[in-house]
């Protein structure tokens, strides 16, 4: 939130998010403006109640006892209140590992898709040369194809790098991304020639030309893009549950599954990893949702 | 393009072209790393699992042509009918999904709504929250004996249903579960699309007296139609590829679970439990063939109803 103000209005001019303008307002007062927007409130709230109420009653869940979880009928309020599942998520997972692992690959895989992803999305925006059309289409086409027929083939990679049940053998394909390329190459396509050539009569080179001219433009794609893959990254669990194979390299998406594999079915215990494994992500969200909405409205305007 | 044109318009082609050479090796160093990295990782297996699909995989790694035996064995099975009809029935029911994020977005857009930003946090919450979790608060609330929804049946006096261990029954629970776990992306999209729409063409429809619901149906649907499009293509690549709500809200214990896959499950447990390969190559190349044939269909459907002005 204590983004630059002027980084905020660019980019909420260029998509999304149109607050309703206050010129408007007084025109409808004659028709009784109040009675639609009481039912809108009420389907609205009626809405909200339905996509909050998992999470709250995630939260009292978590705070029950083993007994408490699962009666009949059930505590709504936690009686009495107890922390014990938080603890035993601790005793039974090795969960600062799981977060740390989480953490890790987060920040690899989005700091290098993203650098990656603007380079190259800006090479395909702004030079030529011969096959480069060829090249563009055919990574186009990745996007059509669903993620598992490339999934077995890079396992083998994976494996034949010696990469299995390591950090670097999860992250590495998620560093790079035809989405996230593609995104940049619109984003960069739209910006204007005039100061790129203006900076190469300054006798700046090329790369310095996209250091310091292209990248700060390019500002509200790298947000994008830079959420986008955050979020993905933290959510992802069919990749690293082939490829992690052991705990040590495991994120928490994986980890809370095998919570789900123990004998004895404890809810509070369930709920309470659940949370503590969502919580990191909703935090940044909350923080950044203006960011995050804005990055979302890209993919369906630009993608 | 802007670039081809106005260069060719500012100077000579000779000196373009020139320009252009100098620039290649500059072109190499941006594109280069990410270049590399999508052919080893994207271009190249997606090859290599079209030709994984024809070989009969060894355990310990040879292979050998065979043909389409992979494809005959796969499809021969009963397996995998039922986990393409209960993939194809999440997908038609996660469509649904669609116009509820268009009316929620119409609404959260009311001009002179109160609280539209956290209207749009609580639709967007469990778009940001981990799909595992998801996976394990709605069993909790889908649990037969104590799960919320089942008690609040019984309270008014209805049976309670064995959402996840009766076939059918169980890929309806989980794809609307879906839809709540995607509705704040679609209502993001949409949002974007009806700031397209000129305020100017829904101020005439109201100056011609049309009523909000006359306004939803005549002005604001098919101009959104577009967006609708985008996204019921997209809501259909991505339900075909449904894999972590199954995988996780049908355990190895249920008793539905061998007749509750989708077609990833399956090509989960072929591949990676039962270590079948070929099988596993053939049913993403299933996949493949099935998410192309349905956006051609999509998209060739779209005449009928999408307006683009």
């Amino acid at each position: 939130m204590s983004e630059p103000t002027s980084v905020m209005t660019r980019e909420r001019a260029s998509v999304t998010v149109r607050e309703p303008a206050p010129v408007a307002t007084p025109r409808r007062t004659g028709r009784a403006p109040g009675k639609p927007l009481f039912w809108v409130y009420v389907l609205l709230i009626l809405g909200s109640a339905v996509m909050v109420f998992p999470f709250i009653w995630e939260v009292l869940t978590s705070l029950k006892t083993l007994s408490g979880a699962s009666s009949v009928p059930p505590q709504i309020i936690p009686d009495p209140f107890t922390t014990r599942a938080y603890t035993k998520v601790f005793d039974t997972l090795p969960f600062w590992n799981l977060l740390g692992n989480s953490i890790l690959l987060t920040v690899i895989r989005t700091l290098g898709q993203v650098l990656l992803c603007t380079m190259a999305g800006y090479g395909f925006a702004r030079f030529h040369f011969r096959g480069k059309n060829v090249l563009f289409i055919a990574f186009l086409a990745v996007l059509m194809v669903p993620g598992q027929l490339f999934l077995l083939p890079q396992y083998e990679i994976i494996r034949e790098m010696g990469l299995l049940g390591t950090i670097p053998g999860i992250a590495l394909p998620g560093l790079f991304s035809v989405f996230g390329t593609f995104l940049l190459r619109q984003f960069f396509q739209t910006l204007p020639m005039e100061l790129e050539e203006a900076a190469r009569l300054d006798g700046a080179n090329e790369w310095q030309i996209f250091w310091r001219v292209m990248l700060p433009l390019a500002k509200p794609g790298i947000i994008a893009l830079t959420l986008l893959t955050a979020l993905w990254s933290w959510n992802d669990f069919l990749w690293p549950l082939v490829v992690s194979g052991n705990v040590n390299s495991m994120p928490l998406s994986v980890g809370l599954s095998l919570l789900t594999d123990l004998r004895l079915r404890d809810d509070a215990l369930l709920m309470a990893g659940a949370l503590l494994s969502s919580l990191p992500m909703i935090a940044v969200f909350l923080v950044l949702q203006r960011q995050f909405i804005q990055g979302i409205a890209f993919t369906g305007t630009k993608g | 393009m802007t670039r081809q044109l106005r260069g060719r318009n500012a100077a000579p082609r000779r000196s373009a072209a020139q320009l252009s050479r100098g620039r290649a090796w500059w072109a190499l160093l941006f594109i280069g790393p990410a270049g590399l990295g999508l052919v080893v990782f994207y271009l190249w297996p997606i090859i290599r699992g079209i030709y994984l699909s024809f070989q009969d995989v060894g355990p310990f790694g040879g292979e050998t042509f065979v043909g389409i035996d992979n494809f005959v064995e796969v499809f021969s099975e009963p397996d995998l009918g039922r986990a393409l009809l209960n993939t194809l029935l999440y997908a038609v029911i996660c469509l649904i999904g669609i116009p509820v994020a268009m009316i929620v977005a119409v609404l959260i857009n009311t001009k002179g709504l109160k609280g539209r930003s956290l209207f749009r946090v609580l639709f967007f919450l469990p778009v940001v929250t981990m799909p595992v979790a998801v996976a394990l608060v709605w069993r909790l609330l889908l649990n037969v004996d104590y799960g919320v929804l089942n008690l609040s049946l019984r309270a008014i006096g209805l049976p309670g249903v064995a959402w996840l261990s009766t076939p059918v029954v169980n890929m309806v629970v989980i794809a609307i579960v879906g839809i709540w776990m995607g509705l704040g992306t679609q209502i993001i999209i949409f949002t974007a699309g009806l700031q397209g729409i000129p305020d100017t063409l829904i101020e005439a429809a109201e100056l011609d007296g049309a009523g909000p619901v006359r306004r939803f149906v005549s002005v604001i649907v098919p101009l959104l139609s577009p967006t609708t499009f985008l996204l019921s293509v997209l809501s259909v690549i991505a339900s075909m590829q449904v894999f972590d709500l199954i995988f996780l809200m049908i355990d190895p214990n249920n008793p539905a679970q061998s007749q509750s896959q989708s077609l990833v499950s399956l090509f989960y447990t072929r591949g990676f439990l039962q270590h079948d390969l070929g099988a596993a190559a053939a049913i993403a190349c299933v996949l493949l063939a099935i998410i192309l044939v349905l956006s051609a269909i999509q998209f060739r459907l779209q005449r009928r109803w999408v307006h683009y002005e």
